[in-house]
């Protein structure tokens, strides 16, 4: 078997890649469904009425896409530089842990204020943690995959300490949870009774402007020339270094924007169980989006249904919750391979 | 500091120390069988929790603990099967697949457990491999060999088979030469992408292993989260390692040295530090094992890029 390069690709082949990878996807887990002795049509259903089917449904949709967009950004912008961060976990938790150590404190200054500073600090914690193993390969040239993944592990055993210690809130029953976030410094509702915040706007704002940075600086430029071919980039003048320790922090301070959504606009305080995996499932939703930003909207939509539907689909039938974590993984590979068949013939010989 | 002394030259730490170690030893050197043919494989996080999974799940349905050490393989090989044909035959981008074998693997097994198990609270739990008490007869090492189960043991051994496999036969030939110049390969007449599949699937069948003996062994059930990181751990080793088996085996032993230590002095210096500090030390470490020896890594030559026929 070899792979062929098309010289032009059909558009129907283009428009019908995605579509296939889903159908795909659908298809080979209604096998666990059957397995799970519930029925396939109805659990469908279920999930998809429950991720998009009524106002409520819509609005916990949204509330769940909101850190999803800006994790799925933070991987979108570095693995378009070649910069594999798997990090995006610790960073949003270690953002969320700045954000309420300045929105929980009773610092002395006026909320027009700590307002922008609980943003910036959770921003610039997020962008400091990768700043670390960016150094670590421009300077020692260590692979940064490992790294970021293990320092998720350390960054959330730090905020366990913390929250075990200095910050833990003495009222709350000996549950390791922070002081609440100030009442004026929390993200206001967009949507009456739902929990969707602000941070919805800003996550879609962020996308618009990564987008035309990507199309129309040179920064954004730079950052596709060292994802493609560094060595050539480097040919070119482009001071390969230094767009990749740009591009980190650029990424390690979405997700820690992410961790800061989370506690100002939904949760008010942080646990350690406020995320279940938005670092991890951001990779993903980069992966689906084909790593544009506004792809990534819609991706991280996607996802968020598929964990508020599974959620009720699974009261409902009693299809483990966990089919949603399936479905996603199937669905990046297949639309992994989907995007390679639309770029590359294959031949038999 | 004396105390420290004394943890260290006792019996009971190394008789940990091997413990600790050994399922880092089968994923060290399931990683390093990869990328020796020149393939990344970050799905051995979820590997490891598939094969945990699946060697007990067949214990627990009755067969033998052997036949759940094959079970786990199998299951490894599967996913490994999996890697291969993208990353290999579709050339598709090695970390990316790899994460997303770990998310589909890790996702899969779980989703399998709450089927299999709707309603427990407290995990059914089987007979796990016992101590072997094979070697008390001779002094020190035979008490600390002793005290290991069988499981342990195949692990010590496949550090020299392996090195025998890679650096005295044909077949290890080939895993090296494919993962170092696959086009001169090509031109011996050998299938590039049919031995470095072959690796893979091998390499994560020794992935599924390491992930069973912590159900079969270390502990007696399957827990969420068991792996805790230890698959990205073992991908931090084969670079200390320089992908060299006795060095993995080495570099094992090493970690799994702090490790030990770190959960004894946990316990001995009572609550004077934050336990999540002792329990960071591990990650700390493979952290500056891979700054200490980046520099002088030599990486194999054709690690992460994918070979066409023909193309160059």
């Amino acid at each position: 078997m070899r792979l062929e390069l098309r010289a032009r690709i059909p558009v129907a082949i283009a428009l019908a890649s995605p579509f296939a990878a889903v159908a795909f996807t659908l298809l080979a887990c209604s096998g666990l469904i059957v397995w799970a002795g519930a029925p396939v049509g109805r659990a469908y259903w279920l999930l998809f009425d429950n991720a998009f089917g009524s106002r409520f449904a819509i609005g916990e949709t949204l509330t769940r896409a909101t850190p999803l967009i800006l994790t799925g950004l933070s991987a979108a912008v570095a693995f378009r530089a070649r910069f594999y961060n798997i990090g995006a976990e610790g960073q949003l938790y270690i953002g969320a842990l700045a954000a309420v150590a300045i929105g929980g404190s009773t610092i002395a200054l006026p909320p027009a204020l700590l307002f922008p500073l609980m943003i910036a600090a959770g921003m610039v914690a997020g962008a400091l943690l990768l700043l670390l193993p960016a150094l670590a390969k421009t300077r020692l040239g260590v692979d940064e995959v490992v790294t970021t993944l293990l320092l998720n592990f350390i960054a959330l055993l730090f905020v366990s300490t913390m929250l075990d210690g200095p910050m833990k809130d003495p009222t709350a029953m000996g549950w390791p949870q922070s002081l609440p976030i100030r009442s004026e410094l929390a993200f206001g509702k967009l949507l009456e009774r739902s929990r969707v915040h602000v941070g919805l706007l800003m996550a879609i704002a962020i996308a618009g402007a990564l987008w035309i940075v990507n199309a129309r600086t040179s920064f954004g430029y730079e950052m596709r020339a060292v994802g493609a071919n560094a060595r050539a980039a480097r040919f070119a003048g482009i001071s390969v270094n230094a767009v990749m320790l740009k591009t980190a922090l650029l990424s390690g301070a979405l997700a820690g924007l992410a961790g800061v959504g989370e506690v100002a606009g939904r949760a008010e305080y942080l646990t350690l169980d406020m995320s279940p995996g938005y670092g991890y499932s951001g990779i993903v939703i980069a992966m689906l989006a084909g790593l544009s930003p506004l792809g990534v909207v819609l991706a991280a939509l996607f996802v968020a249904g598929l964990i508020v539907g599974a959620d009720s689909m699974s009261r409902a039938v009693g299809v483990p919750t966990y089919l949603a974590d399936v479905i996603v993984a199937v669905s990046l590979l297949s639309m992994l391979v989907a995007a390679m068949l639309t770029r590359y013939k294959v031949r038999w010989s | 500091m004396t105390d420290m002394l004394d943890i260290v030259v006792s019996a009971p730490f190394w008789i940990a120390v091997l413990r600790i170690a050994t399922p880092l030893i089968f994923g060290t050197l399931g990683v390093l069988l990869c990328e020796r043919a020149g393939v990344l494989n970050l799905g051995i996080e979820g590997i490891m929790v598939a094969g945990a999974f699946a060697g007990w799940l067949a214990v627990y349905n009755g067969a033998s603990l052997w036949t759940g050490v094959l079970v786990a393989a199998g299951t490894g090989a599967i996913f490994g099967l999996l890697h291969g044909v993208l990353t290999v035959e579709l050339a598709l981008s090695q970390h990316v697949t790899g994460l997303g074998i770990t998310l589909f693997a890790t996702s899969l097994s779980y989703y399998a457990y709450r089927v299999s198990f709707p309603k427990v609270t407290s995990p059914p739990t089987v007979t796990p491999f016992s101590e072997t008490h094979w070697f008390d007869a001779a002094p020190l090492i035979g008490k600390i060999l002793g005290a290991q189960t069988a499981l342990t043991l195949l692990a010590l051994i496949i550090v020299p088979v392996l090195a025998y496999v890679l650096y005295r036969t044909p077949a290890g030939l080939a895993i090296r030469m494919v993962g170092e110049n696959p086009a001169a390969a090509e031109g011996q007449g050998l299938s590039v992408s049919g031995v470095r599949i072959g690796a893979i699937v091998a390499g994560s069948a020794l992935m599924g292993i390491a992930g069973a003996f912590l159900t079969l062994s270390a502990f007696n059930a399957f827990y969420f989260n068991m792996i805790n990181g230890r698959g990205w751990i073992c991908v931090a080793l084969v670079v200390f390692a320089s992908w060299r088996p006795g060095k993995a085996l080495l570099g094992a032993i090493l970690f799994a040295a702090f490790d030990a230590l770190q959960l004894r002095l946990q316990q001995s210096a009572g609550a004077t530090l934050p336990y999540q500090l002792y329990l960071m030390i591990p990650y700390v470490l493979s952290i500056l094992a891979l700054a200490l020896v980046a520099r002088k890594a030599a990486y194999p030559q054709a690690l992460m890029k994918p070979y066409r026929k023909g193309e160059r």
